[in-house]
């Protein structure tokens, strides 16, 4: 492997600059100015304390989701689910808080209690995508797609049903929570919350660990490469992929719960806002590897941000940033394959 | 159609497959191919059937030298194939499976071509429903299915691939009735096969391939002890033998049944002492590898039972035998056996267990050193298992193994390794023996079989020889029973320890 | 409801499934070879944009069609490209041009969002036009949806009945088999992947142009429409006339959602919009339960006539894949 190391470094600096050229030739289709976007993006994702504090309030949860989906596919497996799972996770959070707000508990214990209630969501709707897989034969990728489609129902559902507003039900979800059982943020008009930022890191963190340094994490790298010889080696395979979703599960609860507590405040339709399948990106781009995966996020999370200013700005839609992030991804698997294909890999005497 | 093959040669990187094979095959000729697991016959078949191309030498057809491209340029010159499994559509009709691949009109017109199915099937007296789907049909129909379609698209030579492998005797019986109608109409049957008695009752010349050379060729009348010498090489003999210590019993099979894709074990019953070595002899596909697998867990008996250490383990997940000190390595090494990607530390950390939730690096390294120095495997710590050789692969599966056991089970624990590493691996295995452990291993090559066991058990389409004592087997007797030949002494045992 | 509306409520319910029923086919057709194209979601949303474009700088509806046909052509060998002879995970390449071409429409289309272009106008065919019932059903459509009965049929057709047909089976289901009698089976998946791409290529502008006229951006609705025709193609068993009715039932239920509303006041719009995507779940279940090893167990376990019945059940449901289907062709 230590020979294709500058070869795998130049195609991945080919397709940064391809998906570059390609997201420069999109806009100038459009006739948009290519170095005012980039500009604009830039001043956008780092102009002030403010965009920062947002891209950071933004790299949170995709971070979290990133962690989460690593340990799925290390052991092989497409978590498609995701962005479902992070939904249950609010919708957890938001069922908790909801119970508890007038217990007259103590509002750091509630806030906690929710939180958790968040991972649990997660896991238990991961759990349901491997269980189905498992148990029902059902492909991951659309058990995972199913799930997400059910739990966007069961999202609206509740904001316009059971939990709706009092008077009239609203696109901008349920009514917010009382400020005392918001997660505190850096000041007051901010929605970072420090508590949110260690946890994020922390996440990735664990991961990385759990990979590299304990039996578990062995064992799921054993599993997802060859699970013949893992379970011949002893390793019982289908229960470690039950683990890995569940694991995810939980990280993608987190998001949600962090999401409610600390983003918005309440429920709202779009809680997962794709951060899962953004988080399914970066983790291709980082070949499923956790050592990248915060400062690749960051930038995800930075261009996500920075495009928010486009419309505004040049009458640009922002979803630019999706059409940069999407080419850098496609143009990595294929730089992948071509390496692969045309250079060979190191093959067995 | 006459087929000239001459000075073939084919190498697969050290591999010589066929080395400068030449045969002339007349016309109307039951050509018989013999040759045990590896000799070059099915690379010989794959180069007459235009799956690859040879690196030197020339086939000529009727006199003619052609060049064969591919499968479809062969069956245009008139060369079909029959596969062992045969290469049909399972989830589509017979019919269907009959005129796919033939070049013809937009529309096919399938009850033509069903009446004309129907004609030949009856020619032959095959009873197939071309309404059928195939995956409804038995092996031998398959087959049937796909004689018939080669034939009607104009094949003048027709390569079977140990076609009587999972069929019924009814059907072989018209396997061979049909292919002897074929000769006599001029079509030039080409017959692989491992079965002795099969060869010799059907075939009209026959050739033994050993070692990628074409080593001898015979016609009637045929004596069976000239092709098993041709086939295997000569009796070597073998002294010093360490004779068997028998312990106790560790695993027992008490008339145990099995059921696999095609064949099926009936009623075994053997036990295997601490200590002992059973060796698994057979062409591949008669049994043994099933047999191997119900022996650790990995499949599961329809009946009978399986005890280990005298403790009734039938039905249990494999995990459970190796709680129970059965562990079983596989022949393919990197693709079942060893996980690439992982370094050679990483393994000895899977293998030896959980000592805790964080993984202790330095006594990993110290372990892994210490392990690969034992074993003397050619490479470091942090190298990946896909980065070893083959012998150095087998080492490190050896390596791998936790102490102590009972039972070990090993498919092909030398193939592909060269005679030092042979000697290796068997040393380490045998010191194994002394310790009280039991093993149990498949090989193709007799001389190791009868080398290092102390029982050997033969394997032929599903049927189970009782065990029978290393000492008194000869390499032709082992041979002639591997070939299906000489089990009438066996009518009447079940097959027993 | 007045018959009437009934009809013409049911009319509109073929309408609408027009566009899944080329998607479901072209996808049919590509995983009928082999290849899974994922980024069907992607693609509907970016042909609907693209031939939207297209017909409204020319005026001309037809080239706004055509246009669709090629960009789904093009992101098919795209992914045929990646997965046939990169050899990488199609559904990696799918995956990825689903977000890719979504977000590539928002973005390309941001500038004629909104904009009135042209539309495709209804052609109810004379005299069969006022037959009664089926004339209000099937005879006052638009020509898309006249040409997507007729793909129904078409596809069904060449899949089961021509002889190019039998050999798309056949390098979905056993490509070494397909290959030993003369296919070049890599050549073809190819073609039938740009060609199932192409179908489904003109999804998106039915959408654009005809049912849901105009582009709107995000708030067209699209978004989704794509991982339903995926599931639907399951759901059909890769088969055009089980397919359709796949098609259709998911309109009807779509359609039930809109009209049983009034009726229902306690359940909010969205939750009956999103409705069926839930049972898409239970189909898929359903189709793959069979499958189970426990479940072949406990159908063991069950007394004669209640297994035999269940077993027909779920023999009639399954829908098993081409078997090669996701997985490479190596010659050896």
């Amino acid at each position: 492997m230590r020979k294709a190391r500058p070869l795998s470094a130049l195609l991945q600096l080919a397709a940064v600059v391809v998906a570059l050229a390609l997201t420069t030739a999109v806009l100038v289709v459009t006739k948009a100015p290519p170095f005012q976007a980039y500009k604009n993006i830039v001043l956008g994702a780092v102009g002030s304390w403010d965009e920062i504090s947002n891209v950071l309030v933004s790299w949170v949860p995709l971070l979290l989701v990133t962690a989460g989906l690593i340990l799925t596919f290390t052991v092989g497996l497409w978590n498609i689910g995701i962005e479902g799972q992070i939904i249950l996770g609010a919708i957890f959070t938001t069922w908790a808080l909801r119970l508890l707000q007038s217990s007259g508990m103590h509002p750091a214990f509630i806030i906690t209690a929710s939180i958790l209630a968040g991972m649990v969501g997660g896991a238990l709707w991961a759990v349901l995508a491997g269980a189905l897989k498992a148990f029902g034969g059902v492909n991951e990728i659309f058990g995972g797609l199913g799930l997400n489609f059910v739990a966007t129902a069961l999202n609206l559902w509740l904001i316009f049903g059971p939990w709706k507003r009092p008077g009239v039900a609203s696109m901008s979800g349920t009514m917010p929570f009382p400020r005392a059982l918001w997660l505190p943020t850096l000041t007051a008009q901010s929605r970072l919350s420090p508590s949110a930022l260690i946890i994020a890191i922390v996440a990735i963190l664990v991961v990385y660990f759990l990979i590299r340094g304990t039996y578990f994490g062995l064992r799921l790298k054993a599993v997802g490469r060859n699970a013949n010889a893992a379970y011949l080696l002893g390793v019982p395979t289908w229960q470690y992929m039950m683990a890995s979703f569940a694991l995810c599960g939980v990280f993608a609860g987190l998001a949600g719960a962090i999401q409610v507590t600390s983003v918005y405040n309440r429920l709202i339709p779009a809680i997962s806002s794709g951060y899962g399948y953004m988080g399914l990106m970066v983790a291709m781009i980082v070949n499923y590897q956790a050592a990248l995966a915060a400062p690749v996020a960051l930038f995800f999370a930075a261009l996500n941000v920075g495009s928010i200013q486009l419309p505004i700005v040049l009458k640009l839609d922002s979803s630019l940033a999706g059409v940069l992030q999407g080419s850098l991804v496609l143009l990595v698997i294929l730089g992948q394959g071509v390496r692969q294909r045309f250079f060979g890999k190191e093959r067995p005497s | 159609m006459r087929v000239d093959l001459r000075d073939i040669y084919k190498t697969f990187g050290q591999v010589h497959a066929n080395a400068g094979i030449s045969l002339v095959i007349p016309s109307s000729t039951i050509q018989g191919i013999l040759g045990e697991n590896g000799a070059g016959k099915s690379t010989l078949m794959k180069i007459l059937s235009g799956f690859i191309l040879p690196d030197n030498g020339e086939i000529a057809l009727d006199g003619t030298a052609v060049v064969i491209h591919s499968p479809a340029d062969a069956i245009r010159r008139g060369i079909g194939m029959l596969h062992q499994d045969p290469l049909d559509f399972p989830p589509m009709k017979l019919v269907d499976n009959f005129i796919l691949g033939r070049e013809g009109s937009l529309f096919p017109d399938r009850r033509g071509a069903a009446r004309e199915f129907r004609e030949l099937a009856s020619q032959f007296g095959f009873a197939l429903d071309p309404d059928a789907y195939v995956d409804t049909l038995t092996v031998g129909e398959r087959q049937q299915l796909e004689i018939l379609r080669l034939l009607w698209l104009g094949a003048r030579v027709l390569i079977l691939d140990e076609p009587t492998t999972g069929i019924s005797q009814p059907q072989k019986e018209k396997l061979f009735a049909t292919l002897k109608t074929l000769a006599s109409r001029g079509v030039t049957i080409i017959f692989v096969s491992h079965k002795l008695e099969d060869v010799e009752y059907l075939c009209s010349q026959v050739a033994v391939l050993r070692q990628g050379k074409l080593v001898g060729t015979a016609s009637p009348p045929y004596e069976t002890r000239s092709f098993v010498q041709m086939m295997f090489g000569r009796e070597v003999s073998f002294g010093g033998r360490r004779s068997g210590v028998a312990g106790r019993p560790i695993l027992s099979l008490e008339r145990v049944c099995l059921e696999g894709v095609r064949l099926q074990i009936q009623d075994v019953t053997l036990d295997v002492h601490a200590g002992e070595v059973i060796g698994l002899a057979g062409m591949e596909g008669s049994g043994q590898a099933m047999f191997l697998s119900a022996c650790g867990g990995l499949a599961r008996p329809v009946a009978g039972k399986i005890g280990l250490d005298s403790r009734n383990v039938t039905g249990q997940s494999h995990h459970s035998f190796k709680r129970q000190g059965v562990v079983y390595l596989p022949a393919a090494r990197l693709e079942r056996g060893l996980v690439p990607g992982l370094t050679l530390t990483e393994h000895f950390v899977l293998s030896e267990g959980a000592g805790g939730f964080f993984i202790d690096r330095r006594a990993a390294a110290g372990l892994a050193a210490e392990r690969i120095q034992t074993f003397n495997i050619k490479g470091t710590p942090t190298s990946t298992v896909e980065s070893l050789s083959g012998g150095n692969q087998q080492r490190m599966l050896l390596a791998l193994l936790r102490t102590p056991l009972s039972l070990i089970l090993l498919e092909h624990p030398t193939r592909g390794l060269d005679i030092e590493s042979t000697m290796y691996v068997w040393a380490k295995l045998k010191e194994r023996c002394a310790q009280g452990t039991a093993i149990v291993f498949i090989s193709a090559d007799l001389d190791e079989i009868l080398q290092y066991s102390d029982r050997v058990v033969v394997f032929f389409t599903g049927r189970v020889s009782p065990s029978l004592a290393a000492e008194s087997l000869s390499v032709a007797e082992l041979g002639e029973l591997i070939g299906g030949k000489g089990w009438e002494r066996f009518a009447g045992e079940a097959a027993r320890a | 409801m007045s018959p009437d509306l009934l009809l013409v409520g049911l009319a509109g319910v073929l309408t609408a499934a027009s566009p899944v029923l080329f998607g479901v086919i072209g996808e049919t057709i590509s995983e009928r070879a082999g290849v899974i194209n994922l980024s069907m979601n992607g693609t509907i949303l970016l042909t609907a944009m693209g031939g939207f474009a297209i017909a409204l700088a020319t005026g001309n509806v037809a080239l706004g069609f055509l246009g669709g046909m090629l960009i789904g052509g093009l992101v098919a060998l795209v992914v045929a490209f990646a997965s046939i002879t990169l050899r990488q995970s199609q559904v990696a390449v799918g995956f990825v041009l689903a977000l890719l071409c979504r977000d590539l429409s928002y973005f390309l289309g941001n500038p004629i969002m909104g904009s009135a272009g042209p539309r495709l106008g209804i052609l109810p065919i004379p005299f069969l036009r006022d037959v009664p019932v089926l004339g209000v059903l099937f005879f006052r459509q638009d020509v898309m949806t006249y040409i997507s009965f007729l793909l129904i049929a078409l596809a069904w057709l060449f899949i089961f009945r021509t002889r190019p047909g039998l050999m798309l089976r056949g390098i979905g289901e056993r490509p070494a088999a397909a290959y030993v009698r003369g296919a070049d089976v890599n050549r073809l998946r190819y073609l039938y992947t740009v060609v199932g791409g192409a179908i489904a290529g003109l999804a998106g502008p039915i959408y654009s142009l005809s049912v849901k006229a105009g582009w709107k951006g995000t708030i067209t609705g699209l978004d989704g429409i794509g991982w339903i025709v995926l599931a639907i193609t399951i759901f059909g068993g890769w088969n055009p006339f089980r397919a359709a009715f796949g098609a259709y039932l998911f309109s009807l239920l779509q359609w039930l959602g809109i009209v049983l509303q009034p009726a229902l006041p306690g359940v909010p719009s969205q939750v009956l919009q999103v409705a069926p995507f839930p049972l898409m779940i239970l189909t898929l279940l359903l189709v793959n339960i069979g499958n189970a090893e426990w479940v072949e167990r406990t159908l063991a376990r069950l007394p004669g006539p209640a297994r035999r019945a269940i077993a027909r059940t779920l023999r009639a449901l399954n829908a098993t894949p081409p078997s090669a289907m996701g997985t490479p062709f190596e010659k050896e």
